[in-house]
């Protein structure tokens, strides 16, 4: 399923980010790290989210299982509900349950996220018993199936493997095996092939593209990679400074992006099917989130900007249906004619 | 072939030895660069692609004999590198440039950029006093850093800025020649391409001819109108870009061509999945190195047992392959 963001489905979305605002207090003053995000997963479906570093978009997916840590905090006022149930006004103990058992995430490094003392099979083995009544020997069991879902080789014998004895592909599969053992309706995957190389980030994307089929799971994919997004996503967020700058189907944005910044990533990124004589390269840089500019944030590296841009902070406009570009140009198209 | 290359690479093998199993007293032979030859040839880039492991990075670091070569020679404008004593090599070093993935490598934290930028020209006494100052702010402006940037250290740059400081370094000492080691592989995109960007435009006004490492295939396309592709330590196929993006004859270069995303979201590339892993270049296997997990149709005992050498299937464009034809 492919609806816009405020779905007319009588259930509603599978997760529903409304308003999300994430401070980080500091030296520098207060960071607002992610301000004021919507965001919808449909059930099923696979959802891209992405920006350039410090852009927010994985402090987003931290606060959804509620894992910000201090000083950062999750502001009034934001709403996180799961299937319509508030993920922020849980218990800790109802929260954890949540973690794993129904969300599950998957990190760009998975030895920073594995334990270094315990092998692959009975860390698996244990985030099972940890959401479900079962035997130590159905949880061994069941963590071997899932190394061998994963496509993990001889999956009974690598169970025994401490994480430093996988290679980086094999790593990120065991982290994957962990993260699906309990059969999760959402996945949200940080960047998880970032760290590998092309084939076995190929091999990686085609895994989850297969057992989220086979699973009926929804993914939130995060990921700087537009090559990524145009191969694995139906819809797509583009976040900066902060903020949802643009959505859209993917094709509708590949095809039509509408704000300056998604269409300078788009003529930053080289190719491989054509050679440019020259990037179109975003001049400037990511401003600290102590020190969002004024106006819309873009406005100081945008090459249409003007007055109004400096000024007025833009909401989301509607530029076709569930297609919205945070951008004053959706309302003076004709500016981006002149340049 | 028409002039002399300004570097010329034969034979190179670089082996090294490190520690292995639990203790760390098992002593294992890494052959990182088993057996490479090319060419750059002045104001020309070369690309250097493979993935992680390949052994392009201590090829690069070989090649300026940053590292000892187990065998093979190096030369640079017809010097051999490996044989030249260290005042000969001193001399050499000024020519010969590197910029890394992490500028960090080689900006000491404790140094200000103008001070980083300012010692390669007094080591090599290119310039000194008030023209030595006039030089590092040239040379800052050059590669688009403000005039402050001088009394500035490297922790209070970003990525990117830290990187246009890494090459005001290599820049300082006016080279002919620059490995560029995966320099843009940790920048965002936005500012990747404003590097990509400068890098070219560096080369078209002083002429500087680089070798760029990159495990990132449209990066190399890029920058790159030639190109080399590396597989556990030899490389499988050479040959000018448009010819082998176009075509790749080698079955590696045609499965890590296929395993980058479209930027289209309405095409969809036919991949190829390779089974297994990369073999480990401490048992580099016998034949052709990439005949466990190669898929050619064709693939028989010749692949298992004997060694393909780089053949020439077109004018410019060779293959280490017995089964490939154009």
């Amino acid at each position: 399923m492919s609806a816009p963001a405020p779905a007319p489905t009588p259930r509603g979305p599978l997760l529903e980010i409304r308003d999300l605002t994430v401070l980080f207090t500091g030296p520098d003053g207060v960071a607002r790290a992610v301000d004021g995000v919507d965001l919808a997963v449909g059930e099923g479906e696979t959802v891209g989210l992405v920006g350039e570093s410090g852009c927010g978009k994985s402090v987003t997916a931290l606060a959804v299982l509620r894992l910000v840590e201090p000083p950062g905090h999750i502001a009034h006022g934001s709403s996180v509900r799961l299937e319509g149930r508030d993920l922020l006004a849980l218990g800790a103990k109802e929260i954890r349950a949540v973690r794993g058992n129904h969300v599950a995430l998957v990190f760009q490094e998975p030895l920073s996220a594995l334990n270094p003392v315990l092998t692959i099979g009975a860390q698996i083995a244990e985030a099972i018993r940890a959401h479900e009544h079962v035997s130590r020997s159905t949880a061994r069991w069941r963590a071997v199936e899932m190394l061998t879902a994963v496509g993990i080789p001889d999956a009974a014998r690598h169970a025994a493997a401490y994480p430093h004895q996988l290679s980086g592909g094999m790593r990120q599969r065991a982290l994957i095996a962990m993260a699906l053992v309990c059969h999760p309706k959402l996945l949200l995957a940080d960047e998880p092939t970032t760290a590998l190389d092309v084939t076995i980030q190929a091999e990686i994307l085609e895994l989850l593209d297969d057992l989220q089929r086979r699973l009926g799971m929804a993914v939130l994919l995060i990921t700087h990679n537009l090559g990524i997004v145009a191969e694995r996503t139906r819809r797509v967020y583009v976040m900066y400074a902060g903020q949802i700058v643009e959505e859209a189907a993917t094709e509708q944005l590949f095809a039509r992006a509408s704000h300056p910044y998604t269409e300078g990533l788009m003529g930053a990124v080289p190719s491989l099917e054509e050679r440019r004589q020259r990037l179109r390269s975003v001049p400037g840089q990511v401003p600290p989130a102590t020190a969002w500019p004024a106006g819309c944030r873009f406005h100081p590296r945008c090459r249409y900007a003007w007055e109004q841009c400096r000024t007025e902070m833009p909401e989301l406009l509607d530029v076709a249906p569930g297609h919205k570009a945070r951008c004053w140009l959706v309302q003076e198209p004709h500016r981006r004619e002149r340049q | 072939m028409t002039a002399p290359a300004l570097v010329e690479v034969r034979d190179l093998v670089t082996h090294f030895t490190r520690r292995a199993g639990l203790l760390g007293t098992r002593r294992e032979t890494v052959q990182a660069v088993n057996g490479v030859s090319l060419d750059v040839a002045r104001r020309e880039t070369l690309g250097l692609v493979g993935e992680s492991g390949c052994g392009k990075t201590t090829l690069g670091r070989t090649v300026l004999r940053l590292v000892e070569r187990t065998a093979g020679t190096v030369r640079f404008d017809g010097e051999d590198v490996f044989t030249l004593g260290s005042e000969a090599l001193r001399h050499l070093r000024r020519r010969m440039q590197i910029i890394f993935q992490d500028p960090y490598a080689s900006l000491n934290p404790r140094m200000s950029i103008g001070r980083a930028v300012r010692e390669g020209i007094e080591v090599h006494h290119l310039a000194s006093g008030r023209e030595a100052e006039r030089r590092v702010a040239a040379l800052l402006e050059e590669v688009g850093l403000s005039a402050d940037a001088t009394r500035r250290y490297p922790h209070e740059f970003s990525g990117g800025q830290r990187q246009r400081a890494g090459i005001a370094r290599a820049l300082a000492v006016e080279p002919e020649f620059i490995v560029c080691d995966e320099p843009v592989s940790a920048l965002d995109v936005s500012v990747q391409a404003q590097v990509l960007n400068l890098l070219a435009d560096l080369q078209a006004r002083r002429g500087l001819s680089y070798l760029f490492i990159s495990h990132d295939l449209a990066v190399i396309r890029h920058i790159a109108p030639r190109v080399a592709v590396m597989y556990v330590g030899r490389i499988v196929e050479e040959g000018p870009s448009e010819a082998i993006y176009a075509k790749a004859l080698h079955p590696y270069t045609q499965a890590l061509l296929s395993a980058v995303p479209v930027l289209d979201p309405k095409t969809r590339r036919p991949r190829i999945v390779l089974a297994g892993e990369p073999p480990s270049p401490v048992r580099p296997p016998a034949g052709c190195p990439f005949h466990p997990r190669c898929q050619h149709p064709a693939k028989d005992e010749a692949c298992r047992t004997a060694r393909p050498e780089l053949r020439a299937l077109e004018p410019g464009h060779r293959v280490a392959c017995h089964k490939a034809d154009a």
